[in-house]
């Protein structure tokens, strides 16, 4: 059962949109033994175990909660895949700072992915702090994905994607 | 003033599409009102006691004739025949159906009025100085610097799920009219050492049940920067503001906690990550915003008018109306005139649909089409010419808006309290219009002079209590309301937080402790002191002791 939405295309440009994506990432609790293939972890096990995932030919992804600073995966992100950025509930808005610190000022180019409570009304704000995974909350499909995603022709401010703000499109 | 081009119509058009959507979710029971509650928050509609509640947003509480005429009409159409004014120079309609909010969303937007973050985490409506752009001690006019916030925090991706609301205010004139020391952000424009233009910064403002004066985070912040620097600040909050206990939510606990050193060097910190270039607005957007508020083509006129001299001679009302409810302007020959929403026995801050209309005409016709609201719940005409000062006068008294009371006792602040809010105590109306009444000679009133009364109806504080002269809280006791008096708070450029007199009053002692405040006041005051100042000067002793010698 796919449950991951992830978005193609480039947000500001005309094949914009989303899809069902097959993900071959398991999610590995502290506790649990370590599976086989693609893992994402917390970051305390991270820390204590990470070297030597690393060092494996899997593909790791680190799972970081609210209250952990991504600036902690500043040195190992060339060698992450995913970034999971968790709501524990959609009005905790944390993850966005995460997500936009993740891409413009530590350059990540992996996927960030929205994990937890996640909710098709937040889409819009969510792909434009440079979230491009989603394991939706609430049902959604892609196809509502990327209408909520792109509720709206203008945008006010700069963030983390590539849309052409109001006030570069007064320019021309 | 700020005209909205395509871009920012087709985003409203887009705003009240999606609302209309999820309304007809709701209605058809798709959407329970747990999951409509976030939805209908973020665009301004609250359930109350009745009814539902719309706030409508009023960027820097400034409105042109049309959005006036168009309020008056939805209040008409949708509600009871008004609306009310917030402290937040916002305007609330009480008694709306929920099936109608979407055509009162698209008649808001047909002449660029919203809802947008008028409630919730998010950024809310900025608020400024109701007399800018018609003030000579402006340094620079705020309603500038506002729109660029609005636009800025408009949807903002980053911070829309803040850990509480967020208040921002600007004035760009020494005298705070603004209340800018009670918000999250407040923005004072200064003059550079060049003469640039920039902003002196502080935070950690706040009222509700733990009330702060916000403390200077920059003395001088060259203007330019002003959105990077927001931007740092909000981050700092965003990731560090408590989201464990809603009453510790707000930035001001943030910066008590810290410590003022503290957080301003976290800010400073970010501030310095921040790629300025790509966070700070270019400069050609905001020149394209200034000249939206290029002064008007105001005509060269004599400072005296021989008109409004010659009609003033022969009224006492018009003395009187000038006395208190008109203040200098910036160019000779016009004033600035307060028209009050504060008659005796009315509700503070409630206009009837046919005084809207009133007013939105006289603002076309005699203010070139401006019209603002104040944050003690009043509106103003920004530019009216020295020489139609009669014929405004007299058209806002056969209004029943001519109340020249502009500061005195009965321009009272009240938040709507039990009569409407859910999260009440206390009635907050009644005992403004009680008070108004004891205060309802004008004489009297003007002998007393500026004395600043506020109620709440509960701890929330939407009626300013904290800041007030005198300050009035509405509290439960046993199922009964009682009414906790406070002196010597004020939310302008001395801004302080009150201090509580003594044991609650119940309702009907209130007006006469008020009374007793106010005589005792008279007695000892000395020079040209108002209230406040003799409060500092002499401390609650006195003050207490008439009131609770008094009371029984
Ligand atoms: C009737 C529905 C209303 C509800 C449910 C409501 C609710 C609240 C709550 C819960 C707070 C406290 C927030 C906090 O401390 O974090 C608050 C604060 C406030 N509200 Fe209201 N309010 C209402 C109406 C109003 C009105 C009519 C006004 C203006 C007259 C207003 C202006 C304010 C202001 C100025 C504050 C203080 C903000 C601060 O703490 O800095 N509110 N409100
Ligand atoms: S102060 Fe309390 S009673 Fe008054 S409007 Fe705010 S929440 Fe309601």
């Amino acid at each position: 059962m796919p449950k991951l939405i992830k978005l193609i295309g480039d947000a500001s440009g005309p094949n914009f949109g989303a899809e069902w994506a097959e993900d071959g990432f398991v999610h590995v609790g502290d506790d649990d033994a370590l599976p086989e293939g693609d893992v994402i972890l917390s970051l305390a096990r991270f820390q204590a175990e990470g070297e030597i995932l690393l060092s494996n030919s899997r593909r790791v992804g680190v799972r970081i909660e609210p209250d952990q600073e991504v600036e902690a995966l500043a040195y190992d992100l060339p060698h992450l895949s995913v970034v999971a950025l968790s709501f524990p509930k959609y009005r905790d808005g944390r993850a966005y700072t995460s997500a936009r610190l993740l891409r413009e000022r530590l350059g990540f180019t992996g996927e960030v992915r929205a994990v937890g409570d996640v909710l098709q009304e937040q889409a819009g704000f969510m792909v434009r702090c440079g979230f491009d995974a989603f394991e939706p909350n609430d049902g959604a499909t892609p196809e509502a994905w990327t209408k909520a995603a792109h509720r709206f022709r203008h945008v006010y401010q700069r963030a983390a994607d590539s849309r052409r703000v109001a006030f570069e499109e007064r320019a021309v | 003033m700020y005209r909205y081009d395509a871009i920012d119509r087709e985003f409203l058009t887009d705003r009240s599409n999606e609302f209309r959507h999820q309304v007809a979710r709701r209605l058809a029971g798709e959407l329970t009102e747990d999951q409509f509650k976030p939805l209908r928050l973020m665009n301004g509609l609250y359930l109350q006691l009745h009814a539902y509640m719309l706030r409508v947003a009023i960027p820097y509480g400034s409105l042109n004739s049309r959005q006036v005429r168009r309020l008056a009409w939805i209040g008409r159409t949708y509600d009871k025949g008004y609306g009310h004014f917030t402290t937040r120079q916002n305007l609330q309609f009480h008694w709306i159906k929920l099936k109608d909010v979407p055509d009162i969303l698209d008649a808001m937007a047909e002449v660029d009025l919203h809802a947008i973050q008028t409630s919730g985490n998010c950024i809310r409506n900025v608020t400024a100085d109701p007399y800018a752009g018609a003030t000579a001690e402006e340094i620079d006019d705020p309603r500038v610097w506002s729109e660029i916030l609005r636009q800025w925090s408009t949807l903002h991706p980053e911070f829309s799920f803040l850990p509480r609301k967020f208040k921002i205010a600007v004035t760009g004139a020494l005298t705070d009219r603004a209340a800018v020391k009670t918000h999250d952000i407040g923005l004072f424009l200064r003059k550079g050492r060049e003469g640039e233009i920039g902003f002196e910064v502080v935070v950690g403002g706040g009222q509700g049940r733990t009330p702060y004066i916000a403390q200077t985070i920059r003395s001088y912040l060259p203007s330019e920067h002003l959105l990077s620097y927001v931007e740092a600040i909000l981050r700092v909050y965003n990731r560090h503001g408590r989201r464990d206990n809603i009453y510790k939510a707000r930035i001001k606990i943030l910066v008590a906690a810290l410590g003022i050193e503290e957080f301003t060097r976290q800010v400073e910190e970010e501030w310095g990550k921040i790629n300025a270039e790509r966070a700070d607005l270019p400069a050609a957007e905001q020149a394209r915003i200034r000249a939206a508020f290029a002064q008007p083509n105001f005509e060269t006129l004599p400072a005296v008018s021989e008109a409004f001299e010659a009609a003033r001679a022969a009224s006492p009302a018009l003395q009187r109306f000038v006395r208190n409810n008109v203040k200098p302007h910036k160019v000779p020959g016009y004033t600035i005139v307060e028209v009050s929403l504060k008659a005796i026995g009315q509700t503070p801050g409630d206009a009837t649909a046919d005084q809207l209309d009133v007013v939105a005409d006289l603002g076309e016709r005699y203010s070139l089409d401006d019209i603002r609201v104040t944050h003690a719940q009043n509106l103003v005409l920004p530019h009216v010419k020295l020489d139609d000062l009669p014929a405004v006068h007299a058209a806002l008294e056969a209004a029943g808006l001519a109340t020249a009371n502009i500061d005195l006792a009965s321009d009272i602040i009240a938040c709507p309290g039990l009569d409407y809010c859910a999260l009440a105590n206390a009635r907050a109306i009644p005992i403004a219009q009680d008070i108004a009444k004891t205060f309802a000679d004008p004489d009297r009133a003007e002998k007393i002079g500026e004395l600043k009364i506020k109620i709440s109806g509960c701890i929330n504080a939407c009626g300013h209590h904290h800041v007030a002269h005198i300050g009035i809280l509405g509290v439960d006791k046993k199922g009964e309301e009682f009414y906790q008096l406070s002196l010597g708070g004020s939310g302008a450029e001395d801004a302080s937080i009150g201090k509580i007199l003594g044991p609650g009053l119940s309702a009907e002692k209130v007006a006469p402790a008020i009374d007793a405040l106010v005589e005792t006041y008279l007695h000892i005051r000395t020079g040209g002191e108002r209230f406040l100042d003799t409060y500092r000067r002499v401390g609650l002793e006195p003050f207490k002791e008439a009131v609770y010698a008094q009371a029984d």
